[in-house]
C-alpha cells in the first residue's frame, strides 16, 4: 500500500481509477488500454507539475516520507563486505546511530548515518533515529578508528534531531555532539557527508561538518524543525508551513547559501517512488566528490574543511 | 534615597499591595526568593542575591568588569551579514536586530575583551543573554571566532561566559553552520597549547552547549545555571515524566560529571586566575610571546597511524 502525502491526493486518485480500470480488464472485461495510456500520462503530468514547484513545507514533509529510502538502504546498495560496529565502549549501543567497515567501489570505507527505521519494529529499534549521547560517541569513536586506518568516510543523514530525554541530558548529550562535530573537522582522512532526509540540526551536523556536503533534492537542513520555530516565533505550531518557508531549509536553499555542496536531483515524485534510481544517484553523486579528495593528505583535508567552514555564511545572502 | 526608603521601601510596598513595578535602577526584585535588594548592595554582591545567594543574570559587559581588573579593552568585530535570510515572523527580523543593537549598544550578543585577571592577560568573550536570548548568530560566531585568534596571537588564554538559548532562528541554517565555526575557534587555542576555560552561565542550552561551550580544558559554571541541550518543556513532552528536582541545573550537571566545578560570582576571578596560573606551560614563562599570526595558522601536519599501545 503507497503513502500519499496530502498534497499528492489527485495524483492518487488518478493512480486508483488506473488501478480499478486495470482490474477490470483483468477480469476479461472491454479493453480499456487506451483509456489506461490516457489516465497514465495525465498523472504523470500532474506529478511532474506537483514536484516541479513543492513548497519548503511540501519539501518537508517528502524528507519525512515513511517510504523514502533510509540509510540502510543506502548502505545495502553501496557498501560491500557491509560490517556494522557497535557501541560508544562507555555506556551502550545507540542503533539510532549506524556505523561500521565496507568497501565502496572497492575502496575500504567507513561509514556512519543517523537510521530512522523503515516499519513499526524498526522505527522503534532504531529510535526513529534520534540520537542520545552514546550514538554521538559511537560515531566519533568510528570518525577516529577511520582517521588512525586512514579509511575515507561516508555519512547519510536523516533525523530530526538529537533526543531530548532526561538519561541523554543526564549523560551529556551536548558534550556527545560538540566531540562527534570535533572528530568530524580533525578526521585526517576524505569525508563526504549526504542529508538524505531530515537535516534536523545539531543531531544532524554532528556527522555532516565534512569535505562535501550533498543533500537530496527534496531533503531539508534545518536548525530548527518548521514546527518548532513556529510555536516559538509566531507562539502557533500551526504555522509551520509559514516556519519552512522562512527558514530557508530546502536543498536549492543551502545551495544557494553556499552552505552545502551540490544537490543531487531525485526521480520524478520523489525518492519514495522511485528508491532504486534515487540510490543510484546518491552513489554516483557521492563516488565524484570523493574520487578527488583521495589524493590529498590528512593534513590538507583539515585545513581545507576547517577553511570552507569558517567562511560559511560570511557572505550567505539569499 | 534615605535609609528609610532603603530599607522600609520593598517592605511596605508589599505589604501595602502597591504597585508591582518599583524604580528600576534602585530596587530589584530577586527572581528566586523575591526579596527586594536596593541596586547598590546588588551591585556590590556582583548581582548576587544577599538573601539567597540567587545569581542573578548580568550583561556581557557587566560581566568583563566583574571579572577583568579595571581597564579592559573591547574588541571590534568583523561585520557579518545582517539578516540574511530576511527573516519575517510576525516583525521582521532586521528590526529585532536593530532594536537589540540600539538597546544593548552592541553588534550582537557577545562582547570580545582583552585585559588582566589578577596579572594574567586573557582574552575573553561574554554573552549577553538580553540580546536576542543570546542567540547564535554570523555575528556571535565572528565574536568567538575572532576571540579564540586574538588569543593565540596574544598567547593569552581564551575564557568564555556563556548565557545563551542556542540558535539564532532567523538566521536558519547559517545559525546551525556557527556549530562548526565554534568548535574550529576551540582548536585554534588548544592546539597553541593555550587553555580554553568555559564559565557556563545561567541559562546555556542548544547549539551552544552542544560546541564550543561543552569543549573547554576547564568546565565551570556559576551555581544555579540552567545548562543543557534540549529544553526542559520539549524533553517533558517527549518522555512524558516529570523531570527530577534540580536537573539541568549547574549542581545536577557537576554531579552527572559534565563540569569541572561549579564557583560563586564572588570566587571567580580568583578561581580563574589560579587554573590559568597552573595551566601555564613552563616554557611559556620565560618565551617571548609568540609570533603574531594574523590568519588562521596552518594546523600542525598530521601525524601518520599511530595504533594504540
Ligand atoms: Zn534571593
Amino acid at each position: 500500500m503507497r503513502h500519499f502525502l496530502d498534497f499528492e491526493k489527485p495524483i492518487a486518485e488518478l493512480e486508483g481509477k488506473i488501478e480499478e480500470l486495470r482490474r477490470t480488464t483483468d477480469a476479461g472485461g472491454i479493453d480499456v488500454a487506451e483509456e489506461v495510456a490516457k489516465l497514465r500520462d495525465k498523472a504523470q503530468a500532474l506529478l511532474k507539475s506537483t514536484y516541479a514547484r513543492l513548497t519548503p513545507w511540501q519539501k518537508t514533509l517528502v524528507a519525512r516520507h515513511p517510504d523514502r529510502p533510509k540509510c540502510l538502504d543506502y548502505i545495502r546498495a553501496h557498501i560491500e563486505e557491509w560490517t556494522p560496529l557497535a557501541g560508544d565502549r562507555a555506556f551502550a549501543d545507540d542503533a539510532a546511530v549506524v556505523g561500521g567497515l565496507g568497501r565502496f567501489r572497492g575502496r575500504a570505507v567507513a561509514v556512519l548515518g543517523t537510521e530512522k527505521g523503515s516499519d513499526t519494529e524498526t522505527r522503534v529499534l532504531h529510535n526513529f533515529g534520534m540520537a542520545k549521547p552514546e550514538g554521538y560517541r559511537k560515531a566519533r569513536r568510528i570518525i577516529e578508528l577511520a582517521g588512525r586506518f586512514g579509511l575515507p568516510i561516508l555519512s547519510f543523514v536523516d533525523t530530526a534531531g538529537a533526543f531530548p530525554g532526561i538519561e541523554a541530558e543526564a549523560r551529556g548529550q551536548a558534550e556527545a555532539i560538540a566531540r562527534s562535530i570535533e572528530a568530524c573537522l580533525e578526521a585526517p582522512v576524505p569525508f563526504v557527508a549526504t542529508i538524505i532526509g531530515e537535516g534536523g540540526s545539531g543531531g544532524a551536523i554532528a556527522l555532516a561538518a565534512a569535505d562535501r556536503v550533498l543533500m537530496l533534492e527534496h531533503s531539508i537542513y534545518s536548525v530548527i524543525s518548521p514546527e518548532g520555530c513556529a510555536s516559538i516565533l509566531w507562539r502557533d505550531a500551526a504555522q509551520a508551513p509559514t516556519a519552512a518557508e522562512a527558514l530557508k531549509l530546502t536543498a536549492e536553499d543551502l545551495r544557494r547559501l553556499n552552505l552545502v555542496d551540490a544537490v543531487v536531483p531525485e526521480p520524478l515524485g520523489g525518492a519514495h517512488r522511485d528508491p532504486e534510481t534515487a540510490l543510484a544517484a546518491v552513489g554516483n553523486r557521492v563516488w565524484d566528490c570523493l574520487e578527488p579528495l583521495l589524493a590529498l593528505d590528512g593534513a590538507t583535508l583539515r585545513a581545507r574543511r576547517r577553511e570552507k567552514f569558517l567562511e560559511m555564511g560570511r557572505n550567505s545572502v539569499i | 534615597m534615605n535609609w528609610i526608603s532603603e530599607w522600609a521601601l520593598p517592605k511596605i510596598k508589599t505589604l501595602f499591595g502597591a504597585p508591582r513595578e518599583v524604580p528600576e535602577n534602585l530596587w530589584h526584585k530577586c527572581p528566586a526568593c523575591e526579596q527586594m535588594v536596593f541596586h547598590r548592595d546588588l551591585e556590590r554582591n556582583l548581582h548576587v542575591c544577599p538573601h539567597c545567594g540567587h545569581h542573578m543574570r548580568v550583561g556581557a559587559r557587566q560581566r568583563l568588569d566583574y571579572t577583568l581588573d579595571e581597564g579592559w579593552q573591547r574588541i571590534e568585530l568583523p561585520k557579518a551579514p545582517q539578516d540574511p535570510l530576511r527573516f519575517r515572523d510576525q516583525r521582521r527580523y532586521v528590526d529585532r536586530l536593530r532594536e537589540a543593537q540600539a538597546k544593548g549598544g552592541q553588534e550582537d550578543a557577545v562582547v570580545v575583551a582583552h585585559g588582566v585577571i589578577e596579572g594574567n592577560r586573557v582574552v575573553a568573550a561574554a554573552f549577553d543573554f538580553s540580546f536576542m536570548g543570546g542567540s547564535m548568530s554570523a555575528g556571535v560566531g565572528e565574536a568567538l571566532v575572532t576571540a579564540a585568534r586574538l588569543a593565540v596571537l596574544q598567547d593569552s588564554p581564551l575564557i568564555v561566559f556563556t548565557a545563551s538559548g542556542g540558535a539564532r532562528m532567523q538566521e536558519g541554517a547559517i545559525s546551525l553552520m556557527q556549530m562548526p565555526r565554534t568548535v574550529i575557534a576551540t582548536r585554534m587555542v588548544k592546539e597553541v597549547g593555550l587553555p580554553f576555560i568555559v564559565v557556563l552561565c545561567d541559562p546555556t542550552t542548544g547549539g551552544v552547549t552542544a560546541s564550543f561551550a561543552m569543549l573547554g580544558d576547564i568546565q565551570i559554571a556559576e551555581p544555579g545555571a540552567m545548562i543543557g541541550f534540549a529544553g526542559a518543556r520539549v524533553i517533558e513532552q517527549t518522555v512524558r515524566e516529570k523531570l527530577p528536582e534540580g536537573f539541568q541545573r549547574a549542581e545536577y550537571l557537576l554531579a552527572h560529571g559534565i563540569l569541572d566545578m561549579v564557583v560563586k560570582r564572588s570566587e571567580m576571578r580568583a578561581t580563574l586566575a589560579r587554573l590559568i596560573g597552573l595551566l601555564r606551560l613552563p616554557e611559556r614563562e620565560t618565551a617571548p610571546a609568540a609570533e603574531p599570526m594574523l590568519t588562521l595558522a596552518p594546523p600542525a601536519p598530521a601525524e601518520g597511524p599511530t595504533p594504540a599501545a
